[in-house]
């Protein structure tokens, strides 16, 4: 086996134990990691929307990008770019994050709930798979979002210091901040345990790419399943971890956090996987990215947030008794406005030079 | 040799213009990429479809000589 698939199997696995730790230190079930969920906890304690039982500002975010960051400054690969079509990213990273929370999940949770024996999340696996191919459909047809430019390293450093700010304001006054009483938002492990899981994840995903779309990706495109084998460690790692200390539940009623309505939680993933596969990345990536000084990621990430707290400010995200009629339609929406992305800016329309 | 630009690219697309790029110049290709992912990935594309790859880093970006 080559180098790079292994050194994706020992961060899939680091990750999977870390994620499982995560749970079982208090974060939410099948919830050890999950970047739109905790994405949209952290918009809750910001005041972004007001649902009471999913705030709190999220040590796993700040750890992931700034793990990056700290780990691509150290090695030299930090470089500060953007400018690649910037709104079309924040608009991509706004309907990535409807579509999670219509199925409940990005898709580092949904592996982790397969883990978990979710089956509602192995259904959604073909949304999210059918997704992906379609976001390669539009890549062959030349789909490109334009180039980035190299930036002034100030603009590639300003998510990671707010990340920074966050942290330190978090920590010497929480009382800023919206913390849920019940609920998912109040389910968490201790700060120092969340924040040093997810400082080393950050780090180790920036190291290998790690990405589930980008898997699925590389798989249907050019037959290169490196990848996929992150993913597939995760899988591995965290269904063990399940296993050893009973957290295995296989069924599709009464899992944690998540509904069984079939048709929504494949169309849920279907915009997931579209949109990341458009993005160049799903959500955990585009943290990572951030982390390495990426503005265009950056923006991806803020339409995540300004995206949850929509979803929930509007009544578009699901909860444990099903999909919303608003959520529905949005979902809908989605995947017609991505299409529409897709055909706008593929070679016919756009060059990529 | 075919030079083609992939600076600020972002991933897959590097690796889909260095493809199109191979089936049009079997020999080889010269390949203009900045940043860390796509030097990686189109390496190791090109090392997995029997290429060689040469790397020379320049101040702002990297050439990747990509011949048999």
């Amino acid at each position: 086996m080559k180098k790079d698939s292994m050194k994706l199997i020992l961060a899939g696995l680091l990750i999977g134990v870390g994620a499982i730790a995560l749970m079982l230190a208090g974060n939410p079930g099948n919830m050890g990691l999950c970047i739109a969920c905790f994405l949209r906890d952290t918009a809750g304690a910001i005041k972004l929307h007001s649902a009471p039982v999913v705030q709190y500002l999220r040590p796993e975010i700040i750890g992931f990008i700034l793990g990056s960051f700290l780990l691509s400054l150290g090695t030299h690969e930090f470089k500060a770019r953007g400018g690649s079509s910037p709104m079309l990213r924040f608009a991509m990273g706004f309907m990535v994050m409807i579509g999670a929370l219509v199925f409940l999940g990005c898709p580092m949770r949904m592996v982790l709930r397969m883990a978990g024996g979710d089956l509602n999340a192995w259904i959604g696996l073909i949304g999210f798979v059918l997704g992906v191919v379609t976001g390669v459909y539009f890549l062959k047809k030349g789909f490109s979002l334009k180039r980035s430019y190299v930036q002034k390293p100030v603009d590639g450093m300003a998510m990671p210091l707010i990340q920074v700010l966050m942290l330190v304001l978090f920590l010497a006054v929480p009382a800023l901040f919206m913390f849920s009483e019940k609920g998912p938002g109040s389910m968490h492990a201790p700060v120092a345990i969340s924040l040093c899981v997810a400082l080393i994840a950050g780090a180790l995903a920036q190291r290998t790419r790690i990405c589930q779309a980008g898997a699925i990706r590389d798989l249907v495109m050019f037959k290169d399943p490196t990848l996929l084998w992150g993913s597939v460690a995760v899988f591995v790692a965290a269904l063990v971890m399940n296993l050893a200390f009973n957290k295995f539940n296989l069924g599709m009623a009464e899992q944690p956090i998540a509904h069984t309505e079939i048709l929504w939680n494949i169309l849920g993933l279907y915009v997931v996987g579209f949109g990341s596969t458009l993005l160049g990345g799903c959500p955990m990536r585009q943290l990572i990215l951030t982390g390495t000084g990426n503005s265009d990621s950056a923006l991806t990430v803020l339409g995540m947030i300004v995206g949850a707290a929509f979803c929930h400010n509007f009544g578009l995200a699901s909860s444990g008794k099903g999909t919303t009629p608003n959520g529905r339609i949005a979902c809908i929406a989605c995947i017609v406005i991505l299409f529409i992305i897709g055909f706008m800016n593929s070679r016919n329309e756009a060059s990529a030079k | 040799m075919t030079e083609v630009d992939a600076r600020g690219l972002s991933c897959p697309q590097p690796v889909l213009l260095l493809q199109e790029a191979l089936k049009k110049n079997a020999e080889g290709v010269k390949l203009l990429v900045d940043d860390f992912a796509p030097i990686e990935n189109c390496s190791r594309f090109a090392e997995n479809h029997g290429y060689k790859v040469s790397r020379k880093d320049e101040s702002e970006w990297t050439v990747l000589e990509i011949s048999k």
